[in-house]
């Protein structure tokens, strides 16, 4: 292995740079010189997109911009519309008058979808309970999550391979289907659950668990669906870990319970960030699990969505709420986004 | 080693002021961002040439490599091979193959596919393919290894397939990069000779990137010494080591003992130097370019000191003395450190030709080092 | 240090797995319950999973599902395939910031934000719901997994070996598609099946952008459940739990195998005298 500075200095080398390079660079000093200089960059940077690095960036790019950037804007266009009986439901932002004698653009912004969400106290509640269950289950499943994933890092080399394809299998499983199989086992009236308690005398038949259909529910399925996505980003990053850190710890003088928490858990910071993100941002609006498993009675931002689009068919009330709650969840995932990157940054 | 190099006459095109130079390095300059990666440099390398890039880490000798290959292209300057103008060729189509530090092999494809990806580019028949992959394998003795993939050959296997690949194409030159840099000590030494022989068989120019000094000593024509971006020295390894034209060349090539000092006389054939320093006068038999009065620095070399516990007969030149400071014991050698009145250490190396002397020198003892007037360099940088 | 499990590991990883996989043991074990009640054992019977082949309908949601997964899990890769390339090897462009965030950001995008923003998209572009617009959806958060995964197998790609391939000729493009594409691709099965499999399990974002006649498999599930414990669903369930059982447990045996031949190869050459 050679540290050669400058191997470390050489700028990313070309794989498709080389031939857009030569071209385009001489082409813009001959505009610049020339009368037209000061489109000279516009000229090279259109250009620019359908020679090779351009396009291989431009692909994935439109595609990222055309179905996940620019409905962000539609959806925020529409939050500020009004609903009505057509189709689409709800009004156009921006109409344009022509009557002959007029011409001009009217532009409504109609901030009461807001004014609904704000003032109202279910869509402040949900957002609250959304964000205070997302935030439980998230500990809970770092709670079972590091445990686990720490017991698998220090399990012996060859049954690890199989210790992490049994966290991956349910996850190549329906998550639907582990959903369900949460209700039969915890249904109040013919749960297995209940049930089994009865049989063996624990409770009395006329007074069972209720579990189903409530904020508990709730708890064991984003739990359950989720733990993988806590245990597999600590886990990949307690294996790396140098286990001789710990055995220098030890010869220091420092006991194995306190070298734990002075030097594995520091150093597992960055997977539990990681896992915790994975939980707690796609939990916060999460539908399937509160709208089969924890009934009316737990309100929940997910379902509130779900609900003003598709039953109420108030669509401009459901955009609003989305970018409330996109508002709320956006600087979780930029952080998220930011760790990604240095991540693979590191890896480089 | 053949009978060809025992007929062989010297080979010195670089003092031969007829000969044409076959790769010319003109002026060039490479930067990424501020940093200078190499800086304005101009070299000429001749054909069958050995020629060595030798450095520390962060000299500028990986960058220069990669422009002769294309990887890199000089900020400003030429890259003449053969008389043609490369700086703006792509690496494809240049006439040059590169030996990559880490052997760089194709995962996906056996021994044979290796060695035949460079043909397959340009369109070779596929019986003179076969011909050439198979001429290939017998020149680095791995024909019974061919249907193989890399990951089932040793260390110094993939290094002869990083070999075989790069020389198929028949390269006007071919640039390795650090070649045995991932070898063990011992097969590094066996390989280097391996090396020197088949570049005498296919009669290639061979330009090689190297930190590792007795590496490039022992393989080189010429060594080109590299310090932060430009070309400290360009000599063959015996005038790098015994007249090294600065401090940087005479520390960075082997140990070296540096005196500074005042020339009190110069003359065509000698020069006296007065180092406080040393506490001595020193006579050296070659003259010099400083003048009269200028600071110059006296280099000897460990091995050339003779160390002694009584006073030599001319105590006033060429001869110091000092302390036992710590003596190392390598087998071969043991060597001395010894401290001087002023505190300055000096180091001396002894060749133990007799098992025992009759009063082994030992901690604290006071002894003179002492050298010929033909043993110490001069320099003025 | 010892490198067997302790008592405490020992007891995590039981209570972990018991945790994940008894649920879905229970639900395998209840598909054979001859009786329609889920907490009463009615004796041995597959008559559910008979019942299960005679429902066109399930069979052609099913039959959607697998097409919808198949072609948006294939768009992913190619997509995912060059957003991964980029971000690896295009260290400074205009716009990557933006690049990253919409390559990370769809990793945790809650569902119904996703969703309704698309399905709002192709309503105010008058796109007619169907298996074009699923498609579409399903690949626009399914390529960023992909890309995740191309992108951590290119940072630790030996670029040495791209270079060696046009040293010995290869022009850039080819150079990608002998040498780069062939290493890299088990990087790109893998991030086939997670699309396919990630694309065979929605439910939210489907409902939002499928149209009528367009129902998938977790849809209908999905209903179903919403209605109530049914026997039939069990039985559904095994059968989509065995199927994907089996392919991971052989695709790791299979990989387990090259693993220890290879690296029996690998210790068989360090040992030979060379």
């Amino acid at each position: 292995m050679s540290m050669d500075r400058d191997a470390a200095d050489r700028p990313t080398a070309a794989l498709i740079t080389h031939e857009d390079g030569s071209f385009l660079e001489k082409l813009e000093m001959r505009l610049r010189r020339g009368r037209f200089a000061f489109l000279a960059p516009a000229i090279v940077g259109t250009l620019s997109l359908f020679t090779g690095r351009g396009a291989v960036i431009a692909l994935p790019y439109g595609f990222l911009l055309a179905f996940f950037l620019i409905p962000f804007l539609i959806v925020l266009k529409i939050s500020f519309s009004e609903t009505a009986l057509s189709i689409p439901p709800y009004t156009e932002l921006i109409e344009v008058v022509d009557d002959g004698f007029e011409y001009f653009v009217n532009i409504k912004l109609n901030l009461s979808n807001y004014w609904t969400i704000l003032s109202e106290d279910t869509y402040v509640r949900a957002y609250l309970n959304s964000a205070k269950i997302a935030a439980i289950s998230t500990a809970l499943c770092l709670l079972i999550g590091f445990p686990m994933a720490y017991a698998m890092a220090r399990a012996d080399e060859t049954i690890r391979p199989t210790l992490l394809m049994l966290v991956i299998l349910p996850f190549w499983t329906s998550f639907l289907i582990r959903v369900y199989a949460w209700i039969v086992i915890l249904k109040t009236e013919g749960g297995l659950l209940n049930t089994f308690l009865i049989s063996i005398g624990v409770i009395s038949a006329d007074d069972p668990l209720r579990i189903l259909n409530t904020e508990w529910a709730m708890y064991i399925g984003i739990v359950y669906s989720y733990l993988p996505f806590m245990v597999l980003p600590l886990y990949a990053n307690l294996e790396r870990m140098d286990m001789t850190l710990l055995e220098a710890a030890a010869d220091l003088g420092c006991r194995p319970i306190k070298a734990f928490w002075v030097v594995t858990v520091p150093l597992a910071i960055p997977g539990i960030i990681a896992g915790c993100f994975l939980v707690f941002i796609p939990a916060v609006g999460e539908y399937v699990i509160p709208e089969l498993m924890s009934g009316d009675n737990v309100r929940v931002i997910g379902r509130k969505l779900f609900t003003d689009f598709a039953s109420e068919r108030n669509w401009p009330l459901a955009a609003a709420v989305s970018v409330v709650l996109l508002m709320i969840l956006v600087i979780p995932i930029m952080l998220f986004q930011r760790q990604q990157a240095r991540l693979q940054e590191a890896g480089r | 080693m053949n009978t060809a190099s025992a007929a062989r006459v010297p080979f010195e095109p670089w003092n031969d002021p007829k000969a044409k130079p076959y790769i010319r390095i003109v002026n060039v300059t490479k930067t990424f961002g501020d940093f200078v990666a190499v800086d304005n440099m101009n070299l000429d390398i001749y054909q069958r040439e050995f020629f060595s890039l030798l450095g520390p880490s962060g000299c500028g000798k990986t960058t220069l490599l990669r422009m002769l290959a294309g990887f890199e292209r000089p900020t400003s300057g030429r890259i003449e091979l053969d008389g043609v103008d490369m700086s703006t060729v792509p690496p494809y189509e240049r006439p040059v193959n590169m030996m990559f530090q880490s052997y760089a092999l194709f995962p996906h494809m056996t021994v044979e596919e290796n060695i035949a990806f460079g043909l397959r580019q340009d369109g070779v028949p596929k019986e003179e393919r076969n011909r050439r992959v198979e001429e290939m394998l017998t020149l680095v003795q791995l024909t019974k290894f061919g249907k193989r993939k890399p990951h089932q050959l040793s260390g110094g296997q993939r290094q002869r397939v990083a070999l075989a690949r790069s020389l198929v194409k028949k390269p006007k030159m071919l640039l390795l990069d650090e070649p045995l840099g991932a070898l063990d000590k011992k097969l590094r030494e066996q390989t280097q000779f391996e090396l020197m022989n088949i570049q005498e068989q296919v009669g290639i120019t061979f330009v090689i990137v190297t930190h590792d000094q007795e590496e490039a000593m022992t393989v080189s024509s010429r060594i080109a010494v590299m310090n932060h971006g430009r070309i400290a020295q360009v000599a063959t390894p015996t005038e790098i080591y015994e007249y090294p034209n600065s401090r940087y060349v005479a520390e960075f090539i082997g140990d070296v003992n540096v005196f500074e000092g005042r020339l009190s006389d110069v003359a065509p054939d000698h020069v006296v130097i007065t180092s406080a320093e040393a506490g001595t006068q020193v006579y050296v038999d070659r003259g010099t370019s400083a003048a009269l009065g200028a600071t110059v620095w006296v280099a000897v070399r460990p091995e050339k000191l003779d160390v002694s516990l009584t006073a030599p007969e001319q105590p006033d030149f060429n001869c110091v003395k000092g302390t036992v400071w710590d003596i190392g014991y390598l087998g071969n050698l043991t060597i001395y450190h010894v401290r001087l009145a002023d505190g300055k250490k000096v180091t001396a190396a002894v060749a133990n030709r007799t098992r025992l002397r009759d009063r082994p020198i030992t901690w604290n003892d006071e002894v003179y080092l002492s050298w010929a007037a033909d043993s110490a360099v001069v320099l003025v940088s | 240090m010892t490198k067997g499990l302790t008592k405490i590991n020992l007891v995590a990883l039981t209570f972990g797995f018991a945790f994940l996989y008894v649920p879905i043991l229970i639900l395998v074990f209840f598909s054979f319950n001859e009786s329609r009640l889920v907490n009463v054992w009615g004796g041995f019977s597959v008559k559910w999973y008979g019942e299960l082949f005679q429902n066109e309908d399930l069979l052609q949601a099913a039959w959607i599902s697998l097409l919808l997964a198949a072609a948006a899990s294939t768009l992913s890769v190619i997509l995912g395939t060059v957003a991964g390339f980029v971000m690896a090897r295009f260290t400074s462009f205009r716009g990557r910031t933006l690049f990253s965030g919409m390559i990370y950001a769809p990793l945790v995008m809650p569902e119904v934000i996703t969703g309704l923003s698309l399905l709002l998209l192709f309503v105010s572009i008058d796109w007619g719901r169907g298996l074009g617009t699923m498609i579409i959806a399903h690949t626009s958060f399914c390529m960023s997994y992909v890309a995740v995964v191309v992108q951590s197998r290119l940072v630790s790609f030996d670029r040495s070996i791209e270079e060696a391939a046009q040293d010995l000729g290869a022009t850039p493009f080819k150079t990608f598609f002998v040498i780069t594409l062939p290493v890299i691709a088990p990087a790109l099965v893998s991030g086939w099946l997670l699309s396919f499999t990630l694309s065979l399990d929605n439910v939210v974002i489907t409902s939002f952008t499928s149209g009528p006649g367009w129902d998938t498999l977790p849809v209908k599930i999905f209903s179903a459940v919403k209605l109530g414990v049914k026997p039939e669903i069990n039985a559904l369930s095994t059968i989509m739990i065995a199927i994907v059982a089996i392919g991971v447990v052989t695709a790791s045996i299979v990989q387990k195998r090259a693993m220890v031949e290879r690296q029996r190869a690998e210790r068989m050459a360090a040992a030979a005298n060379d």
